[in-house]
């Protein structure tokens, strides 16, 4: 794989792995016969971001020598920012930026080609993977809205940094709400502030939903999409569907194109008083991925000179699966629409045992796609044996 | 109790938003007292454990539109809230481009201040942003130690210079020393000295000026040059200093002998019609081997002393 990007697009890919950085600690890198794929996962799968960056983007784009299968790797989001750690450099120096892939060699090559004739050369090591690809169709979700970046970034501007969780819905005369999400602490004697922002119908440019739906994020990972958007000056859209189901934002342009799904937050059954019961739970099929050490690991490692062992996973056998969790999907009660005063999300959803605890919300539904033709011939000598440990 | 104001005013709204931030920047929690024709903001009992305690406030019909208030009770027509100043001192700030900005204490599951600002747009489309702060009511018996400071005699008044250069002053002095001695005299001059083993460093300001009505009080066979000294936290006073934000016409310190004496300044901003004040207490500490002029006793009650300002010139 070989492609060159040049001029103001050097700023834009470092841009988008910014973004990335901000959901997932790995990146995987793929070249497809529609561009340059980039796309990483949260550690508690519930935030996935896929950046597809089309043929054109690229003065040079060749997804794969002749004779030889496309190469898929995964390598570590902090190794890859480093790269294009600074936006300004990016802008100011960079002239060229080569990815080039080697199946041959182990490494990922980046080459910063700059000013005054200096290149910048990185050599990152990557770890061959499966492909990951989050089932979702923004189609297949009954509410929209569509604005540009400029307005849901001035929209979010009253929420303080620190502010996880965000409530995103539609209130009295189709305005649309966003409303700061905070957790209940019944012990907690500070009350936390809370900020809404309403937001006139006339400053979409698409709205399709009705009074009363809402659904609760995280807003941490849309700043990710949403700072990249500004940046770029593009429009962004939002597709979701009743709470607890996930939420996809894309970005669509001729060159290219952007999709974070972030899980939402699922509302309590109706029926139930006791909020910590088990019965809450949700049906995630599982991540068949990488034989990865666990990502923990990586942390303590020194990057630089970490070399992860060639493995390619052996169909599911090998694979670690995510704790599964599962959700009877008739505790998703429909929205009701009342005022937009009301929260509707606001009990907290129970803590599942398995289920990573930084994160309260559910997986997504991820598939994997095996393709047989990569399916390797025999195990490869595993030079880093698995670690047990959660997804 | 009820209470809603509305600011239409940019240059207002502003100014309402460094008060706050400047109270936010001073300490954690803090109260508000809402009374028909005023505003304060109140940081009370911080002197025992040092720190910084103030007394602001704010004439309404200088800030607001619209007031209207209703107290506890006829005789006690005032409400005393407490809330964490950093809330409101960040609900304000968003409104930067506001039309309009209106206040009201609501009961939202819980009592809350509710400050709702329409932003100016491009569009004609209003955009809305409402904060709901959490508040506390304080209990008509806890007002008594929430009362204006009374103005004791003081030994010394002097108008502070422009107190950013000050605060530049201090800021470079606070990594030799903990303690700072401010050193002032009726004849307009004032030191801020700090002292160490292997240095001693004094910024000397001149012709400052003394307020007139501080010189009534003390005694008068005093020699004017004669300079009254205090020993204050360093940080303390810098966390004081660099909570001003509104940019005063007179600041005004004090100083009071043989108790613990302590500072105070009055800020004003100058380009409102009318007056607002704020006055600082400030701990002051006996250092072991401190030079004082006079008897020090170890006295709990650090007396206060407020200053009247004058109006400033008329907003254009």
């Amino acid at each position: 794989m070989k492609c060159l990007v040049t001029g103001g697009n050097v700023k834009v890919l470092g841009k988008a792995v910014h973004s990335l950085s901000r959901i997932g600690d790995e990146l995987y890198l793929e070249p497809l016969e529609d561009g340059l794929s980039l796309r990483t996962v949260n550690s508690s799968r519930s935030a996935y971001a896929c950046f597809l960056f089309a043929p054109l983007f690229f003065q040079l784009y060749q997804a794969a020598t002749p004779g030889q299968d496309p190469l898929r790797c995964k390598i570590l989001m902090k190794s890859f920012l480093s790269v294009f750690r600074s936006l300004v450099m990016l802008e100011k120096t960079v002239e060229k930026c080569c990815i080039s892939l080697n199946g041959r060699s182990s490494l990922l090559v980046v080459q910063l080609h700059c000013k005054y004739g200096v290149r910048k050369t990185h050599n990152l090591s990557f770890q061959d993977c499966e492909s990951l690809q989050a089932v979702f169709d923004p189609a297949s979700c009954p509410h929209m809205l569509r604005a540009p970046a400029k307005v849901l970034g001035e929209a979010i501007l009253p929420f303080p940094l620190a502010l996880a969780e965000v409530t995103l819905g539609i209130g009295h005369g189709h305005r649309v709400i966003l409303r700061s999400y905070q957790e209940e602490e019944a012990d907690s004697t500070v009350k936390a502030m809370v900020t809404e922002m309403s937001i006139g119908e006339e400053d979409f440019q698409q709205l399709q939903a009705q009074e009363g739906v809402a659904i609760t994020f995280c807003l941490k990972e849309f700043r990710g999409l949403l700072s990249f958007a500004e940046s770029a000056n593009l429009s962004l859209s939002i597709h979701f569907d009743a709470p607890g189901r996930p939420a996809i934002f894309t970005i669509t342009d001729s060159l290219l194109d952007a999709h974070f799904v972030l899980a939402t937050l699922s509302e309590p059954s109706p029926n139930s008083q006791d909020l910590r019961s088990p019965e809450l739970c949700r049906q995630a099929p599982q991540l068949q991925a990488h034989s990865t050490p666990h990502l923990d690991d990586f942390a303590n490692d020194d990057i630089d000179s970490y070399m992860i062992a060639m493995e390619t996973t052996v169909g599911s056998e090998g694979s670690r699966t995510l704790p599964s969790i599962s959700l009877s999907p008739g505790l998703q009660p429909p929205c009701n629409s009342g005022p937009h005063s009301e929260e509707e999300d606001e009990a907290e959803p129970s803590t599942v045992p398995g289920t990573p605890p930084p994160k309260k919300f559910r997986s997504l539904f991820f598939g994997s796609i095996l393709a047989p033709a990569h399916s390797p011939q025999g195990p490869s000598p595993v030079l880093a044996e698995d670690s047990e440990g959660e997804g | 109790m009820k209470f809603r104001a509305k600011i239409v005013d940019a240059a207002c709204l502003n100014h309402f938003t460094r008060v706050s931030s400047m109270v936010a920047k001073l300490a954690k929690a803090c109260t508000l007292r809402i009374s028909p024709r005023r505003l304060n903001f109140i940081l009370a009992d911080k002197v025992a454990n040092g720190g910084v305690s103030m007394w602001c406030e704010l004439e309404q019909e200088n800030f607001f539109n619209e007031f209207q208030m209703e107290g506890v009770s006829a005789e006690n027509n005032a409400i005393y809230l407490e809330l964490t100043s950093e809330n409101l001192s960040r609900a304000l700030k968003t409104a930067q481009n506001a039309r309009t900005l209106k206040i009201k204490l609501t009961n939202k599951h819980f009592p809350c201040l509710t400050v709702s600002i329409e932003l100016l747009s491009v569009s004609n489309s209003s955009r809305i942003v409402t904060h709901d702060i959490p508040v506390k009511v304080i209990p008509r018996k806890l007002w008594k130690d929430l009362q204006e400071p009374t103005v004791p005699d003081c030994d010394v008044s002097i108008y502070l210079p422009v107190l950013k250069t000050m605060k530049s002053v201090v800021e470079r002095m606070k990594n030799i020393s903990n303690h700072l001695i401010i050193e002032a005299n009726r004849n307009g001059d004032l030191n801020l000295k700090i002292e160490s083993e292997l240095v001693c460093v004094t910024t000397h300001f001149k012709d400052l000026g003394n307020p007139p009505f501080a010189s009534e009080d003390a005694s008068q066979d005093r020699n004017p040059a004669h300079m009254v000294e205090v020993h204050v936290d360093i940080r303390k006073f810098l966390q004081f200093l660099s909570g001003q934000q509104v940019n005063p016409t007179k600041a005004i310190c004090t100083t009071h002998l043989p108790r613990h004496p302590c500072p105070l300044a009055v800020p004003d901003e100058g380009s409102l019609p009318g007056s607002s004040k704020a006055g600082f207490l400030l701990a002051t500490e006996i250092t072991r081997n401190g030079p004082l002029s006079d008897s020090c006793q170890a006295d709990a009650q650090p007396p206060v002393s407020t200053a009247e300002e004058e109006e400033g010139p008329e907003c254009t």
